[in-house]
């Protein structure tokens, strides 16, 4: 077992591992943090999606130990109280969900593109972005929009 | 002009959801609608919870103390006799508790859906599929079982193998379950006569589910026989029965709970079975909680998928294109089972018509036996293979005529005069297919744009054009007939908030929010004042599985059902409370007027129950008018059709066959919808579902018999940069249905997911431009850009 400190969504954690423990077994089993979900254990679909020292990535493939005195952020910390965060507000005004799976994975993957790019961005990016995040209901129309729509910029169908 | 007016109409629909939440929930007395009532937009009820990650799926529910968790051990042959199997190192593994094998199971080792005896839990003697369950470990951890599953040694003997669906017709594999023939008119005569004809053959690829949530069950053991059954499956009663059956115990020691799925598309109408019997069946052995969860690449392996088919069909047709004789042989990759083989290839041949008259048809479905998991419900169940067909069969005339194919549809589309009957002698009444497709020609500018697209492959350069108009018309039903029946359950308590359950399971389409927004109309209630639950058997029995896109007319209706008993009392009540007549009573917004008097609706219901008035209800549905008769293959199985359609223009490249579809055009038919913007959703993403399985989602198989596409990895799901770059999807909002279904909507879960036809078919054309247009490319299915530059290639060497 290793120790593992670092900050989740603001608290500074330490947790005891095993040295091959996944970040994403870390937070659903150990810490009981269920809101990243996993849909293919694998880094293709996306769903586990969190934001490691600011950068997005798939936690099902990096090592619990591996987040040593990282700052993570997962799905659980975006909300301020009740009040959700720009993002997760546009997902539910554009109707940017269906089953909802792959749902926080989604909106980590999209809160980090206006992190990294500010709101100076298009669709083609946000498609281009987006291709490491599934979604088998939406046909990704919505989430695409969601996006835009935080970035200042609903998207006009005949761009 | 039509782009700013979808922008204008999608904020309107904003306003919509959202804006009236600021109406002052105080000023009751004189309020116009509520919040959440039906035909408004109305966001998911669990949006809040999705993007939280509040939201609870099967595996994010607390595990019980001494919970620990089974991992299945798979074939690795597609078709051996077990010689002999060696299980002493799994049980030895770390953290292992035990093995499970056929000899555990205390009941029935069988989960055949249809009652047919040929889908064992675990495998005793024979693998039939490469993927096939042997065994199942049972672990402290997840972990530790499937690592110990790896252990394993077994040794097989070889049998032969078949796994393409034609191949097993010339090898003489039997039928899964018995075929189906459709038959009306004389095809072989009339074929004979027609001044044309052609004959093709066309293969069309399946498809997996790749919900984004796998396979999960989680059993937790009760006192006496009982069990409770936690999972993730479209069909809470059948996962009842058949734990129970495996049990070897009544179905009333059983009780599935499904509160919702992460995405289902039919992969969880009867796959979860196997899950939950092997959670069960543990979960009492031990006496322990027990959860499974295989991994991406054994639920794909291990669970079925979209039959693929191969499709011989012959046409007869006079000069300008109107058909006179159809017939087709639909040869269907079951698998080495039945499951819903029977219902899916029956499907095809109801859907081999599209929206088109055959005056004389013969359709024999040949469900044959694969050594290959066994194929499953999927989106439109069999439906797609067959519109592919009639659609297949349009192009194949335009072609031959040198016309465009949008003008063959018209002149074949059912009319009056007699041209208005089914191959199954159902008449069509209530045909708007020619609206649909007139609105949407011009509404798309196809003329035009075909026009264009002509022009810029008459340049001949290395980027090719295309495209496609195709229509879809799908029954709505389940051809099983006793299927078509639903109830609900509904509480109102003492302070006026509502409890609602039904037989329905939501995977993300909007069912929940669709029946709460019933219950709302009913009650004129606002929409946050219904509490939606779980799925549970315990609470409304003998449910059918969400399926068939019936979930909202069947609970919707049986939801109405248990309101208006309830309502029917409290009226009854307050006529004689205040000594009015019964249309003095009236629910109103938040409140109920009884002649001059008004009440809030929580102080009216305080008043009923002080009264004791019964303030619960189980509701009841069945679907009027439908029969079926599949022996003489005539009846009514649909209760009503709806329709839709899509224009996709496509551009590809020559030289190496890959494309990007540029535009998609949609007008698709709900009825008059409960939500539009819910509809609008499913509408879209069964679009890009079906444009995935006829572009990019192959399955492929091995020499040997293994899925190779059996993760993400290699099986590819549209991505978000897939999507059409220009993506207009509207409702025909003037339509409702003329059946009397839930507040006149129809059913919308499977029709789109047809629509994506039109991209095969723009691929098509610009295929066919290499050779000017002579020659029908007759793509197989999925037209991944390989099988593009192929058919490129064979019509330039034709040239």
């Amino acid at each position: 077992m290793t120790t593992v400190s670092l900050t989740i969504n603001g608290d500074r954690r330490q947790v005891d591992v095993e040295d091959r423990t996944l970040l994403v077994d870390l937070l659903r089993e150990t810490l009981g943090m269920t809101g990243t979900h996993v849909g293919c254990d694998t880094t293709q679909c996306g769903a586990c999606t969190v934001i490691l020292d600011g950068k997005a990535v798939k936690s099902c493939t990096i090592l619990a130990v591996m987040a040593e005195g990282a700052e993570l952020r997962t799905i659980e910390g975006l909300a301020d109280g009740d009040t959700l965060h720009p993002m997760q507000q546009a997902f539910c005004d554009n109707h940017a969900l269906q089953c909802g799976f792959c749902t926080p994975g989604m909106i980590m993957a999209a809160v980090n593109i206006i992190e990294r790019h500010g709101t100076d961005i298009d669709e083609s990016l946000v498609r281009r972005e987006l291709e490491g995040n599934l979604c088998r209901c939406t046909g990704y129309h919505n989430i695409v929009k969601a996006v835009l729509d935080v970035a200042g910029k609903l998207p006009r169908a005949s761009e | 002009m039509h782009d700013d007016g979808k922008l204008n109409e999608d904020l309107v629909a904003r306003e919509n959801a959202f804006g009236d939440l600021d109406e002052n929930p105080g000023s009751d007395r004189d309020r116009k609608r509520i919040r959440g009532g039906v035909h408004t937009d109305r966001q998911h009820d669990s949006a809040i919870k999705h993007v939280t990650g509040r939201a609870d799926y099967t595996d994010d529910i607390a595990e019980p103390a001494g919970t620990v968790h089974a991992y299945l051990g798979l074939s690795t042959r597609a078709h051996a006799r077990i010689t002999s199997l060696e299980l002493e190192a799994v049980r030895a593994a770390p953290g292992v508790l035990d093995v499970l094998t056929a000899d555990d199971i205390p009941g029935v080792n069988d989960v055949s859906p249809t009652s047919r005896n040929d889908e064992p839990v675990l495998v005793t003697d024979k693998v039939e599929f490469w993927g096939q369950p042997i065994f199942a470990v049972i672990a402290e951890t997840r972990d530790a079982a499937r690592r110990a599953a790896q252990l394993a040694e077994i040794a097989y003997e070889d049998l032969p193998f078949v796994l393409e669906p034609d191949e097993a017709r010339d090898q003489d594999m039997p039928y899964v379950t018995p075929p189906l023939t459709l038959k009306r008119g004389d095809a072989r005569d009339a074929m004979e006569t027609a001044p044309h004809r052609i004959k093709g053959q066309m293969r069309v690829g399946g498809q997996d589910h790749m919900y984004l949530e796998g396979h999960i069950a989680f059993a937790i053991p009760g006192e006496d026989e009982d069990v409770i059954v936690h999972c993730s499956t479209q069909h809470p009663t059948e996962a009842q029965h058949m734990v129970a059956h495996v049990l070897g115990v009544a179905s009333n020691a059983v009780t599935v709970n499904v509160r919702r799925m992460g995405g289902g598309f039919g992969g969880k109408e009867t796959q979860m079975n196997l899950f939950c019997a092997v959670a069960a069946v543990a979960a009492k052995k031990w006496d322990r909680p027990v959860k499974i969860r295989p991994d991406r690449d054994d639920d794909m392996s291990a669970t079925g998928k979209r039959h693929d088919f191969v499709i011989d069909y012959e046409v007869g047709f006079d000069d300008e294109g109107r058909i006179e004789a159809v017939t087709g042989e639909f040869a269907a990759r079951c698998g080495f089972s039945s499951d819903l083989s029977g219902p899916v290839t029956d499907r095809a041949l109801f859907h081999a018509d599209n929206a088109y008259f055959y005056p004389h048809v013969l359709l024999n479905s040949h469900p044959m036996k694969t050594n290959t998991v066994s194929n499953t419900a999927f989106r439109g169940f069999g439906g797609p293979q067959g519109v592919i067909i009639a659609e297949r069969i349009m192009e194949e005339i335009a072609y031959h005529r040198g016309r465009d194919a949008l003008e063959i549809r018209k002149l074949n589309f059912y009319g009056p005069d007699g041209r208005d009957v089914t191959p199954y002698h159902q008449t069509v009444e209530d045909n708007i297919a020619p609206q649909i497709v007139a609105e949407l020609e011009a509404q798309a500018d196809y003329q035009a744009r075909r026009e264009a697209v002509l022009d810029w492959n008459e340049r001949g350069g290395v980027i090719r054009k295309g495209i496609a108009l195709t229509p879809v018309k799908f029954g709505i039903s389940f051809t099983a007939t006793w299927y078509n029946q639903a109830g609900a359950l509904v509480h109102v308590y003492s302070d006026g908030s509502i409890h609602l359950n039904h037989g329905g399971t939501e995977m993300g389409q909007g069912l929940n929010t669709k029946v709460a927004q019933v219950v709302a109309d009913a009650f004129q209630a606002d929409f946050e004042t219904i509490k939606i639950t779980k799925t549970t058997t315990e609470k409304v029995p003998n449910t059918s599985a969400t399926a068939a896109s019936s979930g909202t007319d069947l609970n919707g209706m049986a939801a109405l059902d248990a309101c208006e008993q309830i309502k029917a009392r409290l009226v009854a009540f307050a006529a004689e409370k205040w000594g009015v007549a019964p249309e003095a009573v009236r629910f109103l917004p938040g409140r109920v007027q009884i002649g001059d008097e008004t009440h809030s609706f929580a102080e009216f219901i305080k008043l009923a129950y002080m009264a004791r008035i019964h303030l619960s209800a189980a509701g009841f549905y069945k679907t009027p008018k439908i029969h079926w008769n599949r022996e003489t293959g005539q009846g009514r199985p649909f209760y009503y059709y709806a329709y839709g359609a899509a224009v996709s223009e496509v551009s590809i490249d020559t030289l190496t066959g890959e494309y990007i579809v540029d535009r998609t055009d949609i007008l698709h038919d709900v009825g008059k919808s409960l939500n539009p913007v819910i509809d609008r959703g499913q509408v879209e993403g069964a679009f890009i579902q079906g444009m995935g399985w006829l572009t990019t989602e192959e399955l492929w198989w091995d020499e040997a018999g293994q899925l190779r596409t059996h993760a993400p990895s290699t099986y590819k799901i549209p991505l978000a940069s897939d999507r059409p770059r220009i993506f207009n999807v509207d409702l025909a909002d003037w339509s409702e249905n003329r059946e009397n279904t839930i507040k006149r909507s129809k059913a919308v879960g499977e029709p789109p997911f047809m629509l994506g036809i039109s991209v095969l078919e723009a691929l098509s054309m610009a295929v066919a431009s290499v050779d000017d247009y002579r020659t029908c490319p007759r793509l197989d299915t999925p037209a991944t850009p390989e099988r593009i530059l192929l058919a490129v290639e064979r019509l330039q060497g034709g040239s």
